[in-house]
């Protein structure tokens, strides 16, 4: 049986995740890259309104092909982008309410903090299956931002069973990237002397 | 011959004489000529621009040794100039940049073997240093005449041929760096990463030094950016006025570091910040930072 | 006012230099980079004579622009002294007690510089037309095949140069960013 999360998202689902869980999400998914980001954190900045609500929600590290159709949207394809670089803005997000974040290749340090701090995990997608991912996306609800370029925009989309979906970092400070990254340091110690 | 085939030649043909018609010759030994002159010219004459930041410097300097370092390289350029000498040994490999008009024949001979000629007898006829080794790791041979030369070629509108000779010396070339900033970083991230390279850097490059920005882009292109940065003189500005104002800041807070005329501290740690952008990938902030000593030997003709 | 030292140095002039301080040489110098250093170090190691006998000498880290007719060399300025930081201290080991370049020196250089008594100066990096002027005479020492690597006996007169590491373990380069960064 799939496990399927519905949003928003409760604290308790969150705490039931455990590193290498794979799972679903259905509901609202929003989307959100850099440019989204760097927007959010002006409208903050000056006190300004935000388009939607992010308590709760899950936010997807992507830049989706979309196309206009005379009753609205239509999704081509949506994969994730490198998460990394929204690191800056981890206390944000948490701040914001933002229950899981979903991208590849995981978050630093930063986030690793703000996960423990405020409940939240880290979804990998399967990188390169953007036909597959859209698959799981039922309809495009509105378009915010649209001004910031199409992948930029800050896209509300509904998902009937998105995924899947692996929790790579979860909100007690695990995170399979650690293990990774500390075991390539020591074969490189093991094979090349120190500078 | 078949009737397509034919059809074919005809076009073929028709569209060599209707080019043939706005097609200007030139001969590469002209290429060849003026990669020598400017080889030779470049290294003993230190861009005018570069001479001017360097009185000025000697003007507001305030460390006394700095003031003297100074004294010291305004002098040894003049040295060069008059005496016809190296302004310093290192004359560093030969980077061509050249700008090829479309409606320009080239004939007598390939670019490329003309270019290297010319670098061949410049660095041989103007008693410069060869700098050149075969292979970068396991066969370090001295090629013996400074070829090849590194040439970069673009294909620009018009009937003109520019060249660019730059001799880039190897002390402030090992200094340079590259990093692959997300967009997150903004201003601040650029400003960082620059002044922390020219820190790091310190007294190696020979301060004051001209720092070369390469901004946007990717990976390859932005240090190529930051490279012909280099070529713009001392003294001009980035046509953006944005650009131009970071210019400004970027230089005026490489010369807070104290790191002063070579190393030995001091105001003047910097005596230019060019930079050059280039439009980029949504995900993408490239960043190079590739450095030039007070020389900075570069030459440009036009053809 | 520039103090004025002979080659080769002895261990009490050697004491007397201060990290700061302007000094004009005169006397015989070696030139040697990267390929030479590369060279001589292996012949330590195989315990083999050195072309020449570095006890007291200094060492000019450059690699001189070929010489116009009627001149002793061509352009002549320092290169960059770190990438010789691998051999440096097996050399002051041997009794080289000067070294003369541009740039930062690790802190095995410069641990190896106080046990030694030994002295690092740097040159003006890009005046070589103005110090080719202060060489008198150069004569090839080894290692033709080297180019402008090869090692080269140069005798010079007063030719500029200021102390950044002196024998007691103080640095230049250190000492004078410090009095001029602005926070």
């Amino acid at each position: 049986m799939d496990r399927v999360l519905e949003t928003p998202l409760t604290a308790d689902d969150i705490n039931s995740l455990k590193l290498g869980d794979v799972v679903y999400i259905k509901g609202i998914v929003y989307t959100a890259r850099d440019m989204a980001h760097m927007t959010v954190r002006d409208k903050l900045e000056k006190s300004q309104n935000l388009p939607v609500d992010f308590q709760g929600s899950a936010v997807f590290h992507a830049g989706p092909v979309v196309k206009k159709t005379h009753t609205g949207w239509e999704l081509g394809v949506i994969g994730p982008t490198t998460s990394v670089r929204m690191e800056p803005y981890a206390e944000m997000v948490g701040k914001l309410g933002v229950k899981a974040i979903i991208g590849k290749g995981g978050m630093r340090e930063g986030s690793r903090d703000a996960f423990q701090k405020y409940g939240q995990v880290y979804l990998q997608a399967a990188p390169g299956c953007a036909a597959l991912l859209a698959d799981g996306i039922e309809e495009i609800q509105e378009v915010h931002w649209f001004d910031l370029g199409m992948p930029e925009a800050l896209w509300v989309l509904k998902a009937r069973k998105f995924g899947p979906l692996v929790v790579t970092m979860d909100c007690r400070g695990g995170s399979i990237y650690e293990g990774i990254k500390s075991k390539a340091i020591k074969t490189i110690d093991a094979l090349y002397q120190p500078a | 011959m078949t009737a397509i085939d034919s059809l074919y030649v005809s076009n073929i043909q028709e569209r060599v004489i209707r080019l043939g018609k706005a097609t200007r010759e030139l001969d590469v030994s002209e290429v060849t000529k003026a990669v020598r002159q400017m080889c030779i010219s470049a290294n003993y004459n230190v861009p005018e621009g570069s001479i001017l930041a360097l009185k000025k410097a000697l003007e507001t300097e305030e460390s006394s040794v700095g003031k003297e370092v100074l004294a010291r390289i305004l002098e040894n350029h003049k040295i060069a100039r008059e005496e016809c000498l190296a302004a310093c040994q290192d004359t560093g490999v030969a980077m061509v940049f050249i700008e090829v008009g479309q409606n320009v024949k080239l004939i007598g001979g390939e670019l490329y073997d003309a270019i290297n000629e010319g670098v061949r007898q410049g660095y041989i006829d103007g008693y410069l240093r060869k700098s050149v080794v075969t292979d970068p790791l396991f066969e370090r041979v001295n090629t013996g005449d400074n070829t090849p030369a590194f040439i970069y070629t673009d294909i620009v509108p018009g009937s003109d041929v520019k060249i660019t000779v730059a001799a880039k010396g190897g002390g402030a070339e090992n200094m340079s760096g590259l990093r692959m900033l997300t967009p997150a970083a903004g201003v601040e991230g650029i400003k960082k990463f620059v002044v922390e390279q020219v820190a790091e850097a310190g007294p190696n490059p020979c301060p004051p030094i001209v720092v070369g920005v390469g901004i946007g882009g990717t990976f390859d292109r932005v240090a190529l950016l930051a490279k012909k940065a280099l070529t713009r003189s001392v003294g001009s500005h980035n046509a953006h006025p944005m650009y131009a104002k970071l210019e400004a800041e970027l230089l005026e807070e490489i010369n807070k570091l104290g790191i002063g005329p070579q190393g030995f501290g001091g105001r003047t740690t910097a005596l230019g910040v060019n930079i050059e952008f280039a439009p980029c990938h949504i995900a993408s902030l490239p960043v190079a930072v590739n450095l030039n000593c007070h020389v900075g030997p570069h030459e440009s003709v036009i053809l | 006012m520039a103090k004025r030292i002979n080659t080769p140095l002895t261990d009490d002039v050697v004491r007397t230099l201060k990290a700061g301080d302007n000094v004009l040489i005169s006397g015989i110098i070696y030139t040697a980079r990267d390929a030479a250093h590369k060279r001589l170090v292996a012949l330590i190691e195989k315990g083999e004579q050195l072309p020449m006998d570095v006890r007291g000498q200094i060492i000019y880290y450059v690699g001189p622009c070929p010489a116009k007719p009627g001149m002793a060399i061509g352009s002549a300025g320092p290169t960059t002294s770190g990438r010789m930081d691998p051999y440096a201290p097996i050399l002051m080991e041997n009794g080289l007690k000067g070294m003369v370049g541009k740039g930062r020196r690790s802190k095995a250089v410069q641990d190896a510089m106080m046990k030694h008594n030994a002295v690092y100066f740097a040159a003006i990096g890009g005046a070589g037309a103005l110090l080719s002027k202060c060489v008198k005479e150069a004569e090839l020492v080894a290692y033709e095949d080297l180019g402008p690597e090869a090692i080269r006996k140069l005798t010079v007169e007063d030719f500029p140069v200021v102390v950044v590491n002196d024998a007691h373990g103080n640095d230049l380069y250190e000492q004078g960013v410090k009095e001029f960064r602005i926070n």
